[in-house]
């Protein structure tokens, strides 16, 4: 077995097949770039569906998003943003291996995200109530526009995905805060916050996309 | 870091990565990324003879114009199976999951892969989806073709839903596979080992990589909204609810062709292993196939509306589509000519390998040249959806992907077991292959120009002779293929010892004990050279060639 | 030398005269005649290379094969040659790609007094209607040395019309019209396949192009029956058999039922309450009128113009609200549940046409 894993106390055990813990930091880096690459093209599949559906039915895409309350969706936006400033701070503390404070600002962030997912709850109420649902099961009466359902199976399928995405975050924000505050990170090694923090940074972009494409359609 | 072996280095020559832990628990569970390939091989096999069986079911039907062996709706599942089989659970991990897998690392001297564990995960994703796909066997069927085409797709009563789910769980295994290779290719190479060393096959991993990554990931949103189209309706791509179909095309397309090159690049990377070290020469145009390969990647990515030529898309799309398709043709060309131009003046061993790179390089160019026939808009008009293009694309994905995969079996076989399998019956194996592809797939250029159309249960009596032909040249297939896996089992179970290094080649997975040590390598290899400067006593290496 | 290459130049045309008819269908088009010579073309620069390829394969493989006492050529590459063989292929794509797009030209754009016919694909057969209010199923009547333009949609799924003789095959997709066109030069039967994979009977979805030469095809038009067996069988498709169909349907026309297309339309559109909102006079109702309507641009309420082709006419009945024309407020259907099939649809398109 090689043995060029040699540890001192403190310092993080970097897996074997590394050189270094620097090495092991650069792969775990450049692996969540090139995962958030791949989420990119995953979402330009949903957003080109979108467009597809502006250019065929711009009258109907602008009557239905009025069903949709844009004071929520700001407030979601302000949400997302606040946390994203809390998860950039988390992961500088964790850089500087302030512990209290790492495990404070995810703490902030993961308040954040729950924060979203009760106004994304509120609305989604207020669709079903409405009966704006996707697809088949739309069954609102006052929508006069014909193809008026495709807008809400696009709205539903992006705030659907995008919504998956908070809550695997808040799984992973969760389980990072816990190692946070056993003491698993330190100065010299505090990947898994910063990756998360990659993750949870692309999360919100998707949402600064979303908000004006669904809600403020003029 | 040196050549010299490391302190502490407790392996003695004989524990491998087969002996290290016994027991099939510590298979299942194991992070190495030998045993990964290994299993993937395993698996991916399975499922080729699956796949195999329904291509024989399919040639057997269609023996004779008016057959009932099978009835219509029963064929239509034969030829969705055989084509979602092969493609998305053979053709398209084959050569990267599992020959990659255990071959990559060790080129560029690392211990493993950067992330075992999500190695681990893409297998068992694989293992998810595939298992998904195939259980539908069962149940309903799927009959949509394996392009899932909507509105069809959306309305059939069949299984399809299931079958998509299990297309859309094995992408992120595929995603995952190339996330992985590209880390592990950016940060896990030896001391030495600078980019213009890397051996062409790591090359065609990276190019095949990125493509995965970048266009899966539209194949799983795609597949995502068809699920959705059917169980809920969304009706992106239903014309009955305000949806475009054709809109599914471009979607579809713009992942399918680039797995198309997915599928061929790792391939022409095998070829481009086995060449020089089988020519004792350099590779002719190192750089100019390490480009071309690229090239082929970037163009792959704009090119998908010539599946679409009679679609109804616009005439400028397809003038577009039609011009850059052309310039597919010219790195193809560039990495024909350079492998010819490796074997002028060189020393050329007839082994195994070898000779499956001679079948390779007479179909491949039939393929890829019937390629510009279709890639001509107005040529295309007539050729596409008949059996040209079933020949064409079988000329590329298995005289290609599958000769490939033969040679780099037959290449890395004795690295991967230890052992040396019987050449001659390797040698026939080859010729009943190569003979039984030609004469299935020949004639079906032929039927195609004549018109005959694929995904056809029963057809027009003109046509009998020809399927004739081509049916009983699936049955030569079948039986190379028999015969190939008959004598590697032979080989494994009392096979002759190959030795560390059978057949001189030069990169790095051959400079280390067979079969491989757990971490790979006794010392941590340092790279000074090349991966084929053939030069001096090295051209006398080897003792099989 | 000179005799040599002559001899091999006919004994290659004559190679390609014998391989053409046993590995191409009848060319009974212009484009179809055109279509070929591109083929061979191809088919010649496809052989020199291919030839090229797998010679210096096997000499190469011959020649330079394993031998103790020689040592191989330690070489990289030679950047000349490797410019040629760029340079050579992307010239001779370059000019493959120019040469398909000018067949290509010909054979999407029909010339204006094209004949028109309307196609309907379902699964699994071919329904015809002819302006004169004719109609066929699967076997598809026109005049020999005519153009003739098929306009096509489905009431389904994907459909490809294929018609090998002509070499033109198209898309036939709900929700939009297609075109294909071609004029016949060889009177008699070609074969018609379906070649977009349609569900379980797509291999019986077959028919039959008939070519009636000037005489037949005034019998015809006027309504009267064509013996179809009498004549000239199909030269590349001997094969056609009636029992190859699927069951229950008619293999031979449905015959003519005295109205016209246009006039099969009005009658919808007097009945179907279209007249309500449409006027033909030139007058707005409540939606803008049908006259003068077809082949117009037509202003829609966000600024854009579209022209009143087939498929805007198609996309208007079946989906009102996607293009609004200025003026008028949008609607989420036609009130009418009424026009449901393609049929109608081709009846009130013809009607609208007719509306100079």
């Amino acid at each position: 077995m090689s043995s060029s894993v040699s540890t001192q106390p403190g310092e993080h055990h970097h897996a074997h097949h590394f050189s270094s813990a620097i090495a092991e930091f650069e792969a775990c880096k450049q692996g969540m770039w090139i995962f958030l690459v791949t989420e990119v093209l995953f979402f330009s599949g949903m957003f080109l569906a979108y467009a597809v559906l502006r250019v065929f039915y711009p009258d109907m895409v602008h009557e239905a998003h009025h069903m949709l309350d844009w004071r929520l969706g700001a407030l979601n936006t302000v949400v997302l943003l606040t946390s994203s400033l809390t998860m950039a701070l988390a992961v500088s503390s964790a850089q500087r291996g302030n512990k209290e404070r790492t495990v404070k600002m995810l703490a902030i962030t993961l308040l954040c995200a729950f924060m979203f997912l009760i106004v994304k709850y509120i609305e989604y109420k207020a669709k079903w109530e409405h009966g704006t649902l996707p697809g088949h099961l739309f069954i609102n009466e006052h929508l006069k526009l014909e193809k008026t359902p495709l807008f809400f199976s696009v709205y539903f399928v992006m705030t659907g995905i995008h919504g998956l995405h908070v809550i695997i975050g808040i799984g992973i924000i969760f389980h990072i805060m816990r190692r946070a505050a056993r003491g698993d990170f330190s100065k010299d090694y505090f990947t898994p916050v910063e990756i998360t923090g990659l993750y949870w940074h692309f999360v919100d972009l998707v949402w600064i996309y979303l908000f004006p494409l669904l809600y403020l359609i003029s | 870091m040196s050549n010299t072996a490391a302190a502490g280095h407790t392996l003695a020559h004989g524990d491998n990565y087969i002996n290290h832990t016994p027991g099939i628990k510590s298979w299942l569970g194991t992070l190495d990324h030998k045993r990964i390939g290994m299993m993937y091989l395993y698996t991916i096999l399975c499922f080729f003879l699956l796949g195999g069986i329904f291509a024989l079911m399919i040639r057997w039907q269609l023996f004779s114009p008016d057959s009932h062996f099978v009835d219509h709706d029963k064929y239509n599942r034969l030829f969705t199976y055989h084509g979602a089989i092969m493609v998305f659970m053979v053709i398209i991990p084959l050569i990267p999951a599992a020959i990659g897998n255990f071959v990559l690392p060790m080129m560029l001297g690392a211990k493993d892969v950067a992330f075992p564990r999500w190695n681990l995960a893409s297998y068992y994703v694989y293992l998810t989806g595939a298992l998904f796909a195939a259980s539908t066997l069962f149940l309903k069927g799927v009959d949509t073709g394996w392009t899932f085409y909507t509105p069809l797709s959306i309305r059939t009563q069949s299984s399809a839903t299931w079958v998509l789910i299990g297309a859309f769980i094995m992408g992120f295994s595929s995603i995952l596979t190339g996330l992985n290779f590209i880390v592990t290719i950016h940060k896990l190479r030896a001391p030495g080992l600078t980019w213009d060393r890397l051996p062409l096959f790591v090359w065609a991993l990276y190019a095949t990589s990125i493509i995965q990554v970048l266009a899966t990931p539209v194949l799983a949103i795609t597949l995502f909204l068809l699920i959705l189209e059917r169980t809920i309706g969304i009706g992106i791509f239903d014309p009955k609810l305000g949806g475009d179909p054709v809109l599914f095309q471009h979607f579809f397309w713009f992942y399918s062709h680039p797995a198309v090159y997915i599928m061929v690049l790792p391939g022409m990377g095998v070829i481009s292993e086995i060449i020089p070290v089988f020519s004792r020469k350099p590779m002719f145009g190192y750089k100019a196939i390490a480009g071309a390969t690229f090239g082929i990647a970037l163009v792959s990515f704009v090119v998908w509306g010539h599946h679409l030529f009679v679609s109804g898309q616009s005439e400028f799309a397809n003038f577009v589509f039609s011009l850059i398709t052309m310039f597919v043709a010219v790195p193809t060309g560039v990495k024909v000519f350079s492998w010819l131009g490796t074997m002028y003046k060189g020393s050329i061993r007839f082994n195994v390998p070898m000779l499956y790179v001679f079948s390779f390089l007479f179909v491949f160019t039939i393929g890829g040249l019937t390629g510009v026939f279709l890639a001509t808009v107005s040529v295309d008009v007539h050729l596409t959806d008949t059996y040209f293009v079933i020949a064409h694309f079988h000329y590329v994905m298995v005289g290609g992907t599958i000769f490939a995969f033969l040679g780099g079996l037959n290449y890395w076989f004795p690295k991967f077991s230890g052992k040396m399998y019987n050449e001659t019956a390797g040698k026939i194996a080859c010729l009943l292959v190569s003979l039984g592809f030609n004469v299935t797939f020949f004639p079906q250029f032929i039927l195609g120009t004549l018109g005959m159309p694929r995904r056809y249960a029963n057809y027009l009596p003109q046509f009998t002779t020809l399927n004739m032909v081509s049916t009983v040249g699936s049955w030569m297939i079948a039986a190379g293929l028999l015969l190939t896996a008959f004598y590697l089992w032979r080989a494994l179970k009392n096979g002759k010892p190959a030795g560390d290094n059978p057949w001189g080649a030069l990169t790095l997975e051959w400079q280390t004990p067979s079969p491989p040590p757990m971490e790979n390598f006794l010392y941590d290899p340092v790279v000074t050279d090349g991966p084929y400067e053939y030069r001096g006593e090295k051209i006398k290496l080897g003792m099989y060639a | 030398m000179r005799r040599l290459l002559l001899g091999m130049i006919i004994t290659m045309f004559g190679i390609e005269l014998n391989a053409r008819a046993a590995t191409l269908p009848v060319a009974a088009t212009d484009v179809a005649a055109s279509w070929d010579s591109l083929y061979w073309f191809l088919i010649w620069l496809s052989l020199v290379f291919f030839v090229g390829i797998v010679v210096a394969m096997i000499v190469f493989a011959v020649k330079y094969r394993k031998d103790v006492n020689k040592k191989p050529k330690y070489i990289h590459g030679h950047t000349g040659l490797e410019v040629v063989w760029t340079v050579i292929p992307t010239i001779l794509v370059l000019i493959i790609f120019a040469w398909g797009w000018a067949v290509y030209r010909d054979m999407i754009h029909p010339p204006a007094d094209a004949m028109e016919v309307h196609v309907i694909g379902k699964q699994w057969s071919w329904q015809f209607s002819y302006s004169n209010g004719n109609t066929s199923v699967r076997d598809l009547y026109v005049p020999l040395n005519k153009p003739v333009k098929l306009i096509m949609s489905s009431e389904d799924v994907i459909h490809s019309m294929f018609i090998p003789n002509f070499r033109v095959k198209q898309d036939v997709v709900p929700g939009m019209y297609s075109h294909v066109w071609f004029e016949s030069k060889v009177p008699g039967i070609h074969q018609i396949f379906c070649t977009e994979y349609c569900g379980t009977d797509h291999s019986a979805m077959l028919g039959r192009v008939i070519v009636l030469t000037a005489e037949q095809w005034k019998e015809w038009w006027s309504g009267k029956k064509i013996d179809v067996d009498s004549l000239p069988s199909d030269p590349s498709f001997p094969g056609y058999r009636a029992n190859f169909l699927g069951e229950g349907l008619p293999a031979d026309a449905a015959q003519a039922q005295g109205l016209s297309l246009a006039e099969k339309g009005k009658k919808l559109y007097e009945t179907r309450t279209c007249s309500a909102c449409h006027s033909t006079d030139g007058s707005a109702k409540v939606g803008p009128t049908f006259k003068g309507l077809y082949g117009s641009d037509v202003k829609l309420i966000d600024g854009t113009t579209v022209k009143a082709d087939d498929n805007y006419i198609h996309e208007s009945i079946v989906m009102p609200a996607a293009k609004v024309v200025d003026g008028f407020g949008p609607v989420s259907a036609m009130p009418m549940g009424l026009v449901t099939s393609e049929d109608e649809i081709n009846q009130l398109v013809e009607f609208i046409k007719s509306l100079k």
